[in-house]
């Protein structure tokens, strides 16, 4: 060290601090004798709420955040109760959660699994939160949901729909309410059967990575089972923002209808792009032509304008739903905010209601109990009708919304109207169906 | 063929899109030596001019009916655009009808006007600076530009439709011969089409037949020389870069009605455009339209299923493909000039 | 000592320390206080810290020696990553081969991308590296799915082989990644007073890993190589001039900094066993530009301080909410404790990006040089006494 100008004392002063933390070591959290990570303290406990912020779904990330608050409030006691009062099950009773007050954190996941999980991890390591719960894409659930079984965290996923969510990367502590891909294939067909008939011709384009290929699949495979032929599917990047040379073909192709397996800004775009080529007005095989959205969401209908009038495609929930618990929840947020509530609301509301109630009636924060008391409960009075949290893959069964956009919408949020409810027999499938093949659930990770 | 016919339309509207974008960036690459990354930003501002003129259009004040509810059971408050009052609903549907090519001629002032507050106030203590702080600072001001739009917009997209006049599609197949329906494209596209051929044949013939053209071509081959001739380039390059941002605010304007605008979709189009300028050539305008057309039409032909199963994800990477491969065998590009940002 | 001269010595011991000491450094403000929300001291954003400071120190020695702008270095990165994940579901946990085999993979990746692109130059070289990056980010998302995992990202599962290891743990869990037996998220924990500071074998084991690549990268600077490289960035035409061929050196120094790229992309697979194909894209490629830039390229220290700032800027602001900022300034009246909310609202949360770009405006105005330069006016300041000292003190650019 002869050219160095470290002081001596302070190499001393160095040495000191560092043997310090030697001598006195605690591994892990403070609390870990509670034999799970993040055990909350006895006054209050932390949720993650981890949404898309920035980036292309910042306003549904923006929706599901307005949920989250709006859960905590009435979880602590405060406004009108919202689904509380509706909930079959009364184990919640407005003092937080196990007598502890509800706080939260919130992250930005900008839609990039990377971001989403470092988000995720600050919480989980910097804020102590004891459930991580948001998110606008699969690939952003799946990510986090692999993140928090390492962790011994709960995930209460939020808005996501590939059947990989609770297929292929189900995790033992990752929880889905919102409903897949194989469900919209199920209970769309039924509907376009009876509304275009059984002799069809389908023109698929789909988003060329997971989730296009889940929703292409689920559709395909539901249409051509009620008698429809598929005469093409076309893959798109994801990046696309023109989709001209994706349409124009179609209308030569022999097809009498179109499916956009598209999401977000790709959907918007290709069904404005699909109305602008005069799909809409066309003859095809001697019908009109028709164009299907398996997936729709209000902001996307909204994006898309008056192109939406007439389209057929599936929901999770929608706020014209006349059930008691649809209307408290709309109520309490319509109050709150000015306007309705998203079906990526209510997916995220009902999510963090579910947790606090598992964990009030496991008695326990920790993830296994908590798993114990969602796997295989039943409830009803969140929205959907009657629902099962099935225990074999953590996927809620439920009801299924058919929605078409609507002809005369009276306002912005006035998109949509509910054509069919479709009742959970009919979307229901066995835990091994091959379109949820492979992966395994595991056990549950307490961590700690 | 008629597949063809129809791709090659498609590709030539996509063409003159990236062409438009192009040029406005290839204009200020070549005068001005500034690496623009708020190019993109000019572009999506461009069209939230046509989504601010449709909103300004609407502006509306609240009536209560009392014989309908909203979702609250509240009576509800329709929005009545102050233009049905002053103009009465027929006139005033048709006004908010013509919002975007409304919108074209806002635009024009507008984005000159931005384009001189760019330029003067910040670009131009940038023009001595390496490139690598150009890009740093347009990428952040680039930021900055959309997180405000989005502030105020969100980060949905906002339908701008074109007038119902230009609803619906032209039928060349009958006119060439094929079948009905075998080629058909929408009028608006087409629209876009011949504005964007239009406003190229302006720039070229204003650089080509203006003193003003040619004191600025002569800039872009030798500023100093220029400079020493005790002509003002400074200014002249300020004017530039307006007519830069127009180009790109019109090219925006235009584009709204064929996609939804966002605060992003000029991040979307910034790395497309880049890509343009450079395969075109740095420092030529009509390098930069060649290869805006060229990658259009060639991003079109990949697009085709019969392509796409032949070489699965060909679609995906066409741009940058070719892009390399014209690199690699063209060294400046199609028509680049020698010494243009070679360093 | 150890073949530095003394400045550069003293400037490895500095980074040395504060990334040794980074774990009370990061953490200033004692636990449960208001201002705890700055607090960057927590393994996740440490490791980050200190993996895109590996990152952006291999892109220097590229961009800011020869001057060669690279717009596609994230496709190492994620090559790297990828690398790294497959080696945890084939071979074992342990991330020492993971990590060995992602800088080998990024090199030849580097190799071939470099040989290809360095055939042009300035922009041209930009634009060819630009474009290979974005059509690995675009087939590893799409057609590559079944390589990379599309989407959702490259995961580990319960039914990977990993030969040398166990393919889940006794509770039926999978194993995470290690190195011999200590697990990279086992941290210790020392509360002093109200303060807590987080010790985490992962963050460690990066940092030593940057400490290397520091010294590795001072090294390079001065030696006859990085002489070479700097002599190709003030005037390749003159060099080739003297019958030296500039192609070997560039290539070098581009598989060299791939190769970073690529360890960088292996430790972060290492903290975290996901790859995810948004690693490649180009506003990631962008991203260490920005980094290098902002600390000021061509300097020892300065991409590591940038990299440094952008990824605090993107943990800590976008964590910040308005119920956070009523916490803060509760102590004011209502009514003006609404409007200092209000106005600074714009600027957290989902503001993070607004904030960023004007800070990025704001050094790149003020600061030419970047980050550097703003430390150097500060230590002149302090320094003004002792001129002689801030002269060796400061860290000079390359140029």
């Amino acid at each position: 060290m002869s050219n160095s100008k470290f002081s001596r004392r302070g190499v001393l002063k160095t040495g000191m601090v560092a043997s310090a933390g030697l001598a006195l070591p605690q591994y892990l959290r403070a609390d870990s004798h509670a034999g799970f990570t993040n055990a909350p303290g006895d006054s209050e406990v932390i949720l993650g709420f981890n949404v898309p912020q920035t980036g292309p779904y910042a306003d549904e990330g923006a929706d599901e955040l307005r949920a989250y608050e709006l859960a905590v409030e009435h979880l602590n006691g405060g406004g009108d109760g919202g689904m509380l009062g509706t909930f079959s099950s009364k184990a919640l009773d407005g003092t937080g959660i196990l007598g502890r007050e509800v706080k939260y954190v919130t992250g930005d996941t900008q839609t990039k699994s990377d971001a989403a999980r470092a988000s995720a991890r600050s919480m989980i390591e910097k804020d102590g939160a004891i459930m991580i719960t948001g998110g606008s894409s699969s690939g952003v659930a799946v990510a986090v949901q692999a993140l928090c079984q390492e962790a011994g965290i709960i995930f209460m996923a939020g808005l996501t729909h590939s059947n990989d969510t609770t297929g292929k990367d189900k995790r033992a502590n990752g929880f889905r309410h919102f409903f897949n891909s194989y469900m919209s294939g199920a209970a769309l067909a039924p509907v376009l059967a009876a509304n275009y008939g059984t002799d069809r011709k389908a023109y698929h384009l789909t988003a060329d990575y997971n989730w296009g290929y889940t929703t292409e699949e689920a559709v395909k495979s539901s249409t051509e089972a009620m008698g429809w032929e598929t005469v093409n599917a076309v893959k798109t990047p994801l990046t696309q923002t023109d989709f001209s040379s994706y349409i124009a073909p179609v209308l030569n192709s022999g097809a009498d209808v179109l499916v956009l397996n598209h999401y977000g800004g790709n959907m918007v775009n290709s069904l404005t792009n699909a109305v602008q080529f005069g799909l809409r007005e066309a003859q095809a095989n001697g019908k009109n032509f028709e164009i299907v959205v398996p997936l729709y969401s209000r902001l996307m209908a909204r994006g898309a304008g008056a192109n939406v009038s007439g389209i057929f495609g599936s929901t999770n929930w929608h706020w014209s739903l006349q059930d008691a618990g649809s209307q408290a929840f709309t109520r309490s947020f319509g109050t709150k905010y000015g306007f309705p509530p998203s079906q990526a609301a209510h997916t995220t509301y009902v999510q963090t209601l579910l947790y606090a109630d598992a964990v009030t009636r496991a008695g326990s924060f920790n993830p296994c109990a908590v798993a114990e008391a969602l796997e295989d409960f039943e409830f009803d009075g969140l929205g959907n009708g009657p629902t099962l949290y099935r225990g074999a893959d953590h996927q809620c069964f439920k009801d299924v919304l058919v929605v078409k956009g609507k002809e005369n919408p009276e306002n912005e949020f006035d998109l949509l109207e509910i054509v069919e409810v479709t009742p959970v027999g009919q979307v229901t499938y066995a835990p091994d169906h091959p379109q949820f093949a492979g992966g395994a659930l595991g056990s549950c990770n307490p961590g700690a | 063929m008629d597949q063809f016919i129809l791709q090659i339309l498609n590709g030539l509207d996509k063409g003159s899109a990236y062409a438009l974008i192009a040029l406005g960036l290839t204009l200020i690459f070549g005068t001005l030596g500034v690496v623009n990354f708020a190019h993109g930003a000019l572009f999506m501002l461009g069209a939230f001019v046509a989504v601010t003129m449709s909103k300004l259009l609407t502006l509306s004040h609240k009536v209560v009916d009392e014989a309908r509810t909203d979702f609250l059971g509240n009576p509800l408050q329709v929005d009545v655009p102050y233009i049905y009052d002053w103009f009465g609903q027929a006139a005033g549907d048709v006004i908010i009808d013509w919002a975007v090519p409304i919108s074209i001629v806002a635009a024009i002032p507008v984005m000159i006007a931005i384009g001189f507050i760019m330029e003067r106030g910040l670009i131009k203590h940038f023009y001595k600076r390496p490139h690598a702080d150009q890009i740093l600072v347009t990428f952040g001001l680039a930021i900055v530009i959309q997180e405000i739009v989005k502030y105020f917009y969100g980060a949905n997209p906002i339908p701008t439709p074109a007038p119902s006049a230009f609803v619906g599609s032209f039928d060349f197949g009958v006119v060439l011969g094929f079948d009905p329906n075998a080629i058909i494209y929408p009028y608006w596209r087409l629209v876009y089409f011949f504005f964007s051929i239009g406003i190229i044949a302006a720039v070229f013939a204003f650089l080509q037949f203006t003193t003003f053209g040619m004191v600025v071509r002569a800039g872009m081959a030798d500023r100093e020389t220029v400079g020493l001739l005790g002509i003002d380039i400074d200014k002249r390059f300020t004017i530039m870069f307006g007519i830069a941002a127009a180009v790109a605010g019109l090219a925006g304007v235009m584009y709204a009605p064929i996609n939804s605008p966002n605060y992003h979709m000029g991040m979307d189009f910034l790395v497309l455009s880049f890509v343009v300028v450079v395969v075109g050539g740095m420092g030529s305008l009509p390098g930069a339209v060649a290869a805006g057309f060229l990658l259009g039409i060639l991003e079109s032909f990949a697009s085709m299923s019969a392509v796409i199963d032949f070489l699965p994800g060909i679609n995906q990477i066409i741009i940058y493909l070719v892009a390399i491969i014209i690199l690699l065998t063209r060294p400046r590009g199609l028509m680049g000039r020698k010494g243009v940002m070679e360093e | 000592m150890l073949g530095l001269e003394k400045k550069d010595f003293r400037l490895l011991l500095i980074v040395i320390g504060l990334t040794m000491l980074a774990p009370f450094i990061l953490n200033p403000f004692p636990e449960g206080s208001e201002m705890a929300q700055f607090n960057a001291g927590y393994p996740d954003l440490m490791q980050r810290f200190v993996i895109f400071g590996i990152f952006a120190i291999g892109f220097n020695i590229l961009f800011g020696l020869t001057g060669y702008l690279s717009f596609g270095h994230a496709a190492f990165l994620g090559v790297g990553s990828y690398a790294a994940v497959w080696m945890f579901k084939l071979l074992s946990m342990n991330v020492l081969p993971a990590i060995i085999l992602s800088v080998i993979i990024a090199g030849l990746f580097s190799l071939l991308i470099g040989f290809i692109s360095l055939r042009r130059s300035g922009i041209y070289f930009s634009i060819l590296t630009l474009a290979f990056a974005q059509m690995s980010f675009a087939l590893a998302y799409s057609v590559l799915t079944p390589i990379t995992g599309g989407e959702t990202g490259l995961q580990l599962a319960l039914d990977d082989p990993r030969i040398f290891g166990v393919a889940q743990t006794a509770s039926g869990n999978i194993p995470v990644p290690a190195i011999f037996g200590l697990e990279m998220r086992a941290s210790y924990e020392l509360a002093l007073g109200s303060w807590l500071f987080t010790f985490n074998a992962g963050y460690y084991l990066a940092a030593l890993f940057l400490i290397l690549s520091f010294y590795l990268a001072i090294r390079i600077f001065r030696s006859p190589f990085g002489m070479m490289l700097r002599a190709i960035k003030s005037n390749q035409t003159r060099m080739s001039y003297t019958g030296l061929n500039a192609r070997p050196y560039t290539l070098a120094a581009f598989v060299i900094s791939g190769m970073y790229a690529g360890l960088a992309g292996g430790l972060m697979a290492s903290m975290d066993p996901l790859a995810g194909a948004e690693r490649m894209q180009w506003t990631a490629s962008g991203e260490v530009v920005l980094m290098t830039i902002l600390g000021g390229a061509g300097t020892l220290i300065g991409p590591v301080l940038g990299a440094g700032m952008i990824k605090y800027f993107e943990n800590i602001f976008s964590k910040i909410n308005d119920t956070i900022l009523h916490g803060w300034f509760a102590f004011l009246p209502d009514g003006l404790e609404n409007f200092v909310v209000a106005i600074i609202h714009p600027f957290i949360g989902k503001g993070w990006h607004l904030t960023l770009g004007l800070v990025f405006m704001l050094v790149v105005i003020f600061l030419p040089g970047g980050l550097v330069q703003g430390g150097q006016k500060i230590a002149a300041m302090f320094r003004r006494k002792q001129p002689e000292d801030a002269q060796s003190k400061a860290t000079e650019p390359a140029e």
